[in-house]
């Protein structure tokens, strides 16, 4: 499956090929436990499951001060 | 799969465990658990003028969202207090956030600046120095939210300090050697009582930074994303990502280390209960020394 990732810490935006969330984090290398997972304005646990072309932001729960 | 109590999707799995929960559900949980925090170290009495240290950011918003929930309806007076440390590009859209949320929920908010304060912004400062920004910041944070506490009549100052916060803190504290520091962490901080330090209390203590940025998306208070830009140069960083990366192959890491101090924080506590306050010769401000840090800091950067 094809994921449009966006990493607002970063500003980044990808396009990963991943069969669940578990293996999206692993690559692009981001801890899940830093971040909290929207897709469609709704949030998302690390075990939701994906569909081919979804696009997820990834939010940084890390403050920024 | 489903919320733990109800057939809703869930929004997140709580840490270190395997139980999901939708936003409802979430909700509740939040607030329950500050509501536990905050009887269990009995953190807010009936009279209480309640100071909250707001910077726009996902803890302080949050904290203010739900003390307000839950003291609102109470004789409980909630104050926000804000501060402009004069970090270009940093402050200025945190703090439209704040005052939109103030407004819109009748708290009364009040604003000071290290330029009004002590004549320069946070960004001159470092310019004109060679001081670590996150050192200088937070003693001038401090001073401001204590001296003007007093003078608004605010007898407890609440902050968003989080668990992650505090595990980076006591380590921090340990690899320097700093015992001192840690005596005056905890829950409710202090180890003197004196009328001249605002005791502090922090609602958020046993709650991870994910659990508040989730609150603060489902309750629409999380701001947009801004890094301080002396964030990278602290201390704190390094100790945050050496946690994250032990959290990360050994759950459950974090909570470990805030209940291991909590079960020798008394005894801490009790070694510097003689400390003795007096009144900085300079400005009167409480100090355990003739001259207060910042006062000592303001020579130096004068």
């Amino acid at each position: 499956m094809k994921i449009k990732v966006f990493i607002e810490r970063t500003n980044k935006r990808e396009v990963v090929e991943a069969k669940d969330l578990s293996e999206l984090f692993k690559k692009i290398k981001i801890d899940p436990n830093t971040v909290i997972i929207t897709r469609k304005n709704e949030l998302i646990t690390e075990k939701a499951r994906l569909n081919n072309n979804d696009e997820i932001i990834l939010l940084s729960v890390i403050s920024g001060g | 799969m489903n919320c733990r109590n109800c057939k809703n999707t869930p929004v997140i799995t709580l840490p270190n465990s395997n139980i999901s929960l939708c936003k409802k559900h979430f909700n509740i949980y939040f607030e329950r658990k500050v509501r536990k925090t905050i009887r269990i170290y009995n953190m807010i009495d009936k009279k209480d003028t309640i100071g909250i240290a707001v910077s726009g950011g996902k803890d302080s918003m949050s904290l203010l969202y739900i003390l307000n929930k839950i003291f609102k309806p109470s004789k409980i007076k909630l104050v926000a207090l804000s501060i402009d440390e004069g970090i270009k590009n940093y402050r200025d859209p945190n703090f439209k956030f704040v005052k939109k949320f103030c407004k819109k929920n009748k708290v009364k908010l009040h604003t000071f600046s290290y330029k009004k304060e002590f004549r320069k912004t946070l960004d001159l400062m470092i310019k004109e120095s060679n001081k670590l920004p996150c050192s200088v910041c937070g003693v001038f944070r401090r001073k401001i939210l204590n001296d003007k506490a007093l003078e608004l009549g605010i007898n407890k100052l609440a902050t968003g300090h989080n668990l992650d916060d505090e595990a980076q803190t006591i380590l921090m504290n340990q690899f320097r050697k700093n015992i001192r520091a840690s005596a005056v962490l905890g829950p409710v901080t202090g180890v003197i009582n004196d009328p001249k330090f605002i005791k502090r209390i922090k609602p958020f203590y046993f709650l991870t930074e994910k659990e508040i940025t989730t609150f603060a998306y489902l309750n629409r208070i999380l701001d947009k994303y801004v890094e301080c830009p002396y964030a990278k140069f602290g201390y704190r960083n390094h100790v945050l990502d050496l946690l994250n990366e032990f959290e990360r192959k050994y759950p459950g890491t974090k909570y470990n280390i805030i209940s291991s101090f909590l079960a020798i924080l008394p005894t801490i506590k009790e070694s510097f209960k003689n400390a003795k306050v007096n009144s900085c010769k300079k400005c009167s401000s409480p100090t355990s020394r003739d001259i207060c840090q910042a006062c000592v800091l303001l020579d130096e950067l004068n």
